[in-house]
């Protein structure tokens, strides 16, 4: 027989090199078994460096959280000891401290006087909302400026991503959210610099604790405007600092899906560029991009510490702000635990989704 | 080709080879980018070096209280009369030189256990390496607040902080290189003459993995400054009343109209931050093509 067509090289190379997208079965299965085993092992893993944190402390627990005159009282001292477990063997307290977390129990933190817990979960729903909407801004941008900075390579767009990257990974976030708020607030008055709402507004009856979305189904609209206002500069702000790592990674995948021999088929088939790069390029690069993202959303969780205090935001970010400047260990062991446990439950959750993309990584 | 004759050969090619070497600057230094970034770094060493450059005495009081900029004061003064300009400048002895001591400290742990775990693999390898993972499952300033508020606020303990929560990504670069040379033949063979555990780790693997570990301590530089400033700025790093930048940042939030509070040391720490990245990218392009590779770069 003849050489084969340029057209028959072309069917066998239309659908790009790995595997179809859905291919479940078994080995799915054992992929996901294994992982939520290996998740596991690290929130043991995250409990005992938390543990660890709170028994680091150079001073003595008795003396932060006993007034003068409790501490000259031995009884008292002896009492305060017993309750919290203090004389008891390290693995013991350990376990203690284990079954406290799994009731909830974060300890009591030192400036609220409530329990860690309660306060993270009247917190938590205004900086996922932040968050959330943040990392999507970072993702669509990045994705975005990536896709065409890899298809215009080394031209003017491709230098221009490449600076606006390197720009967003030298400017502190908190200082870019104190100019930012000066000027778009404070001097042009755009946009709301403080709080979720306008301050005349009441937040939306609670059902997810994210305005913009019980706002909606309240169908009070102006209050959805409102909390929308307030997003945009706090979210951007957010946004800048994860977009270059975005884009340098879509980019850097995008290229790479266009080395491959099948893209040198396509192109000998004919295909037009925009088909290739969308087709071969873009979709290689779908299954790092959502590793990336589950990366900017864990990093813009603890980023948010920078803004939130600047935009008054009233949310994880800004008690975590509080709670270090005022040395309240209760409150910041706690935070970090839950974010690493968010950041934990994210990262699990892209594996999956990336693994449904790119059978590949389920041999790794 | 007789012995002679390759001794020469080779002689003509090193010769030639750093000739070649002498006459040109190599290519990542001759980039705009790397020229900016040397002279902005040559500008704060200088600063450092020379402390008669500050006009005032950082930390004592020389004017009115919030002074906004002027022939006086050129960036101003802070609520205490300080001078901004001196105490922007007195910043850069805090911010570089233990912005250097966080990446110096996080290479050498990470370079250790890395050379450990890729060396002598099995259960240490394991063991170390969900260590790391445990490292990674944490956002890094998170975890570092919280280390940071345990140590209690002082500069030391915030540079304690972040190695501690820095060091695994050297590690698994140091891994996998040492993984992929322990097989090779010249240390196997330098193994079987009877070289030890200690000194192979040290003259066979050392030297060629300190090659990567300083370009990624390069790329590592300006966000290790960032780290530091924003730990400050969260009230864990430098106490008052030492000039830091991120500190000094924190306490402009509640002067809004004194902007001259926030912007001096801001851009103190964008322009040695930009010139750190500047460098390292220019690094990583020069010496190391893999991570090159990697991100994608061109040039």
């Amino acid at each position: 027989m003849s050489a084969p067509s340029v057209d028959s090289v072309g069917v066998s190379t239309d659908t790009p090199t790995g595997a179809p997208a859905s291919s479940g079965g078994a080995g799915y299965t054992r992929f996901v078994l294994r992982r939520v085993v290996a998740s596991v092992i690290t929130l043991f893993g995250i409990t005992i460096v938390s543990f660890g944190i709170s028994v680091l402390v150079p001073v003595r627990a008795e003396t932060v959280n006993l007034s003068q005159q409790a501490l000259a009282n031995p009884e008292v001292v002896a009492a305060f000891r017993e309750k919290f477990g203090l004389d008891l063997p390290i693995w013991e307290q350990y376990l203690r401290y284990l079954g406290g977390l799994l009731h909830g129990d974060l300890g009591i933190s030192q400036q609220t006087g409530n329990p860690v817990s309660t306060d993270l979960a009247n917190y938590a729903p205004a900086t996922l909302e932040l968050v959330v909407y943040a990392t999507l801004l970072s993702l669509v941008a990045g994705v975005a400026f990536g896709i065409i900075a890899a298809a215009m390579r080394n031209r003017w767009p491709d230098h221009l991503a490449r600076l606006v990257s390197l720009i967003g990974v030298s400017v502190p976030t908190y200082w870019l959210a104190l100019v930012g708020s000066t000027l778009l607030f404070r001097q042009l008055g755009w946009l709301p610099g403080s709080g979720r709402l306008d301050a005349t507004m009441m937040p939306p009856p609670r059902a997810t604790g994210f305005y913009t979305i019980d706002s909606l189904l309240a169908g009070q609209f102006d209050v959805f405007q409102s909390a929308v206002a307030h997003l945009i500069l706090p979210a951007a702000i957010l946004a800048i600092s994860t977009l270059g790592m975005i884009l340098r990674f879509t980019r850097s995948s995008v290229l790479d899906g266009l080395s491959t021999d099948a893209v040198k088929a396509a192109k000998v088939k004919g295909l037009p560029h925009r088909r290739v790069l969308m087709r071969y390029g873009v979709r290689m690069a779908s299954s790092p991009i959502i590793t990336v993202a589950a990366l900017s959303f864990g990093f813009l969780l603890a980023a948010t510490v920078y803004v939130e205090q600047i935009f008054s935001w009233g949310g994880m970010g800004q008690y975590a702000y509080r709670a270090s400047t005022n040395l309240d260990l209760s409150a910041i062991t706690g935070i970090s635990v839950v974010v690493a446990v968010i950041f934990l439950l994210v990262n699990f959750l892209a594996d999956l989704l990336a693994s449904a993309f790119d059978p590949r990584i389920r041999l790794q | 080709m007789t012995k002679t004759d390759v001794v020469a050969a080779v002689r003509q090619a090193t010769t030639t080879e750093l000739h070649r070497r002498h006459r040109r600057l190599p290519a990542w230094m001759r980039r705009p980018g790397t020229i900016f970034a040397f002279v902005v770094l040559a500008f704060w060493l200088l600063i450092i070096a020379l402390p008669v450059l500050r006009p005032y005495d950082p930390l004592a009081t020389v004017g009115p209280a919030l002074a906004p900029p002027g022939p006086e004061f050129l960036f101003g003064t802070d609520a205490l009369g300080r001078d901004n300009l001196s105490r922007t400048l007195a910043g850069a002895t805090v911010s570089i030189p233990n912005g250097i001591a966080i990446v110096v400290a996080a290479a050498t742990i990470g370079t250790t256990i890395g050379l450990i775990a890729g060396f002598f693999g099995g259960w240490v390898d394991e063991v170390l390496m969900r260590l790391a993972d445990l490292v990674f499952a944490f956002p890094s300033i998170i975890l570092a607040m919280a280390i940071a508020a345990a140590l209690g606020p002082s500069i030391q303990n915030a540079v304690i902080a972040a190695a501690i929560t820095w060091w695994p990504a050297y590690a698994r670069a140091v891994r996998s290189i040492v993984l992929a040379m322990r097989e090779s033949e010249f240390v196997l063979s330098n193994r079987l003459s009877g070289v030890g555990t200690f000194r192979s780790i040290v003259i066979d693997m050392l030297p060629a993995v300190l090659g990567s570990v300083l370009v990624l301590g390069m790329l590592d530089m300006g966000a290790a400054i960032l780290f530091l400033a924003g730990l400050s700025f969260l009230g864990l790093g430098a106490v008052p009343p030492t000039p830091e930048w991120g500190s000094m940042i924190s306490g402009a939030v509640q002067y809004f109209d004194e902007w001259w509070l926030a912007v001096a040391p801001g851009l103190a720490i964008v322009t040695v931050v930009l010139a750190f990245n500047l460098i390292g990218d220019a690094l990583r392009d020069q010496l190391e093509p893999r991570l090159q590779e990697m991100t994608g770069e061109q040039e």
